[in-house]
């Protein structure tokens, strides 16, 4: 089997990537794969990029020791912070990253989709600081669950577009992103929030958010004195703040590699976004990976309490390293995400974001030796979800 | 020869091809809608496949897919329907639709289906030209079932060169950078890209679609191909109150009177 964790010239990790894209989209994306990976893995590219994320985005983010969090799961905890990035999420490393690139293929007017507001509001902010026409699609559903960044992204200068078919989620989002970049090919570029969409956006966002495992080999290092963790820990929507975190350890086969989905209120329950649990090979947004579908190849509506990662496809690398078996995929229920965001409120003093807490989720699932040094990607913080932990609370007194 | 070459083969100009969804306005209006055109004097029938996700399509044909798939309508179900439509029509008949159905359907099993039941082509916008070559086209050569590329305005010259060298028969030229849905008029632009498309003397007949919906867009763009598709307009007028086969008339004259 191969075991190439890079995609090919054409996308492909194994059987999943790709570029499955219409003749009207061709261009647009071909245009993008074609100068890419020179441009971004340029010296020039990467003095800006690198300036950006210190003294705009606050990199590196702090790798913090979870004393009490590791005393009740007896192992050596460690949270990576990437909720104290600017905009309160990993979703600025890609933007920074992306909105570079546009200017360099000189576009002027910028797209993207966002699902729980995390990359829209990332989006809209880069686009403030570079000058930038924004138009962000978010599903109507979204909008309401989800309304501080709504106000956020309006506040920055974006224009918000309800998508009002399906769901009215992020694949609904997705679908109108995509639909605008068709209507607008000469002066648009459209912005991905995940490691998902047609080659070359899964590697190309794999890289810009490589930084997180980039930093982690030198912050465990300088605590432990190695670079290798024991397992590394992560939620899976599409799979970007996952990817990034994996990315420098995926080749280092002693480290356990841990995705976490959404089961919704429970994978078998048709209520759920646990799209690796459940989801069976098809193509969804321009790539081949898993998706959620019925027996007709209609995709189906996924379900979570937590907009950024009620998504039915996954990224095609995650995909692949699930079915290689490199990375191991977990999922927890709402009800398990909301426990464990309260537990991190109250042992650690840090409210993380719904995502991030299916994350935590999994340290109850894994059974860990004293000696463990585990690594949790805190991908985002909770300010979002103020609302979904005010009606928890009566849960967690 | 397969019925699609054949329309292309005698007939050189005007040719009208018509879309529409399959299974709505109602479920089982598939075969009368079909029996209709056929009466009415269209010249090629593309039978939509609903999808879940049509990224490609612009509002009516979103609408229409999303009621047909709350109606029922499934590829097995299609297939059903399409039975016996080889009594009711000689017709060039070609499904158009999106990858992901055909793919779960399985695509030797969805190609052996077609040409049981009379299929003579396919449109799928997502199935990339590259990744047919790679995994679909001897396939598509056994069941001797056409698939149809589409060249828009942003496909390069030696690209349009490329996959006409490769293209059996048709290439359905997209008349705008926009997803489908009907228009009134070309702009000049358009115009020009018609006249450029149709200077480069293609060896495969061409069609052009998007974004007609009238006599007036219908005669422009057969000026510069062998012909037009309508669809969204077409599913619109569905909507109008009156019998199926008095509308469908009523809009085909309005289009070749």
């Amino acid at each position: 089997m191969n075991e190439t964790f890079i995609s090919d010239k054409n996308g492909y990790y194994g059987e999943f990537g790709g570029a499955f894209v219409p003749e009207m989209l061709r261009q647009n994306v071909e245009s993008l794969r074609a100068v890419y990976y020179n441009i971004i893995e340029s010296a020039e590219f990467k003095k800006e990029f690198n300036m950006l994320l210190s003294d705009y985005a606050g990199r590196p983010t702090p790798l913090f020791f979870a004393n009490r969090l590791s005393n009740k799961y007896g192992a050596k905890i460690y949270l990576k912070r990437e909720d104290l990035n600017h905009t309160g999420s990993h979703k600025i490393n890609n933007t920074i990253g992306q909105i570079l690139l546009a200017k360099k293929m000189r576009k002027t007017r910028i797209i993207a989709e966002t699902g729980a507001g995390q990359h829209g509001v990332a989006t809209a902010t880069v686009c403030a600081l570079m000058g930038m026409e924004c138009v962000v699609y978010m599903g109507e559903t979204d909008m309401v669950r989800q309304e501080p960044n709504v106000k956020r992204m309006e506040i920055l200068g974006a224009r918000v577009v309800p998508a009002r078919c399906g769901n009215k989620t992020l694949k609904d989002a997705t679908n109108e992103a995509l639909r605008d970049w068709i209507c607008n090919p000469e002066n648009t570029f459209y912005i991905i929030g995940s490691v998902v969409g047609p080659h070359p956006y899964p590697d190309m966002v794999a890289r810009f958010q490589s930084v997180i495992s980039e930093e982690l080999l030198t912050q465990l290092s300088g605590k432990e004195g190695i670079e290798d963790p024991d397992y590394i820990i992560a939620c899976v929507g599409g799979g970007s703040n996952a990817a990034g975190i994996f990315y420098h350890y995926i080749n280092r086969k002693n480290v356990r590699l841990v995705g976490v989905e959404a089961a919704g209120e429970g994978v078998n329950t048709g209520r759920t976004a646990a799209t690796i649990s459940v989801g069976e090979p098809g193509i969804i947004h321009g790539s081949k990976t898993l998706l959620m579908q019925n027996e007709d190849g209609q995709i189906t509506e996924p379900y979570s309490i937590s907009a950024g990662l009620d998504y039915p496809g996954v990224g095609p690398l995650h995909a692949w390293l699930a079915k290689t078996g490199r990375a191991d995929y977990l999922n927890a229920t709402d009800k398990e995400a909301l426990t464990a965001a309260y537990e991190l409120i109250r042992l650690e003093g840090i409210i993380p974001a719904l995502e991030s807490a299916h994350a935590l989720a999994a340290l109850g699932k894994l059974n860990f030796k004293k000696t463990d040094i585990v690594v949790v990607n805190i991908s985002g913080r909770g300010d979002k979800d103020m609302q979904a932990y005010i009606e928890a609370k009566k849960m967690f007194k | 020869m397969n019925r699609i070459e054949k329309l292309f083969k005698t007939k050189k100009k005007n040719i009208l091809s018509i879309y529409f969804t399959a299974g709505y306005p109602e479920l089982n209006h598939t075969l009368s809608i079909i029996r209709e055109l056929d009466k009415s004097g269209v010249d090629m029938i593309e039978i939509g496949m609903p999808f879940s996700d049509p990224v490609a399509d612009g509002p009516v044909i979103q609408r229409s897919s999303e009621k047909a798939l709350h109606n029922g309508i499934s590829l097995n179900l299609l297939f059903e329907q399409l039975a016996r439509v080889r009594e009711i029509t000689n017709l060039p008949l070609i499904f158009m639709g999106y990858i992901n159905p055909v793919f779960k359907f399985g695509i030797e099993n969805f190609l052996h289906k077609c040409s049981e039941t009379g299929i003579d082509g396919t449109i799928i916008p997502d199935l990339p030209v590259e990744e047919y070559r790679k995994s679909y086209e001897p396939l598509y050569e056994k069941y001797n079932i056409l698939n149809i590329f589409l060249i828009s305005p942003q496909t390069p010259n030696e690209r349009i060169t490329y996959i006409d060298s490769i293209a059996k028969g048709f290439l359905y030229m997209v008349s705008t950078t926009a997803t489908t849905g009907a228009t009134n008029n070309f702009d000049d632009s358009q115009m020009t890209y018609f006249k450029k498309f149709n200077d480069l003397n293609l060896k495969t007949p061409k069609l052009i679609g998007f974004g007609i919906s009238n006599k007036v867009t219908f005669n422009q763009a057969c000026d510069y191909s062998n012909g037009a598709i309508i669809g969204s307009a077409f599913i619109r007028s569905l909507d109008e109150n009156g019998p199926l086969p008095e509308i469908i008339h009523r809009f085909i004259g309005q289009i070749r009177d």
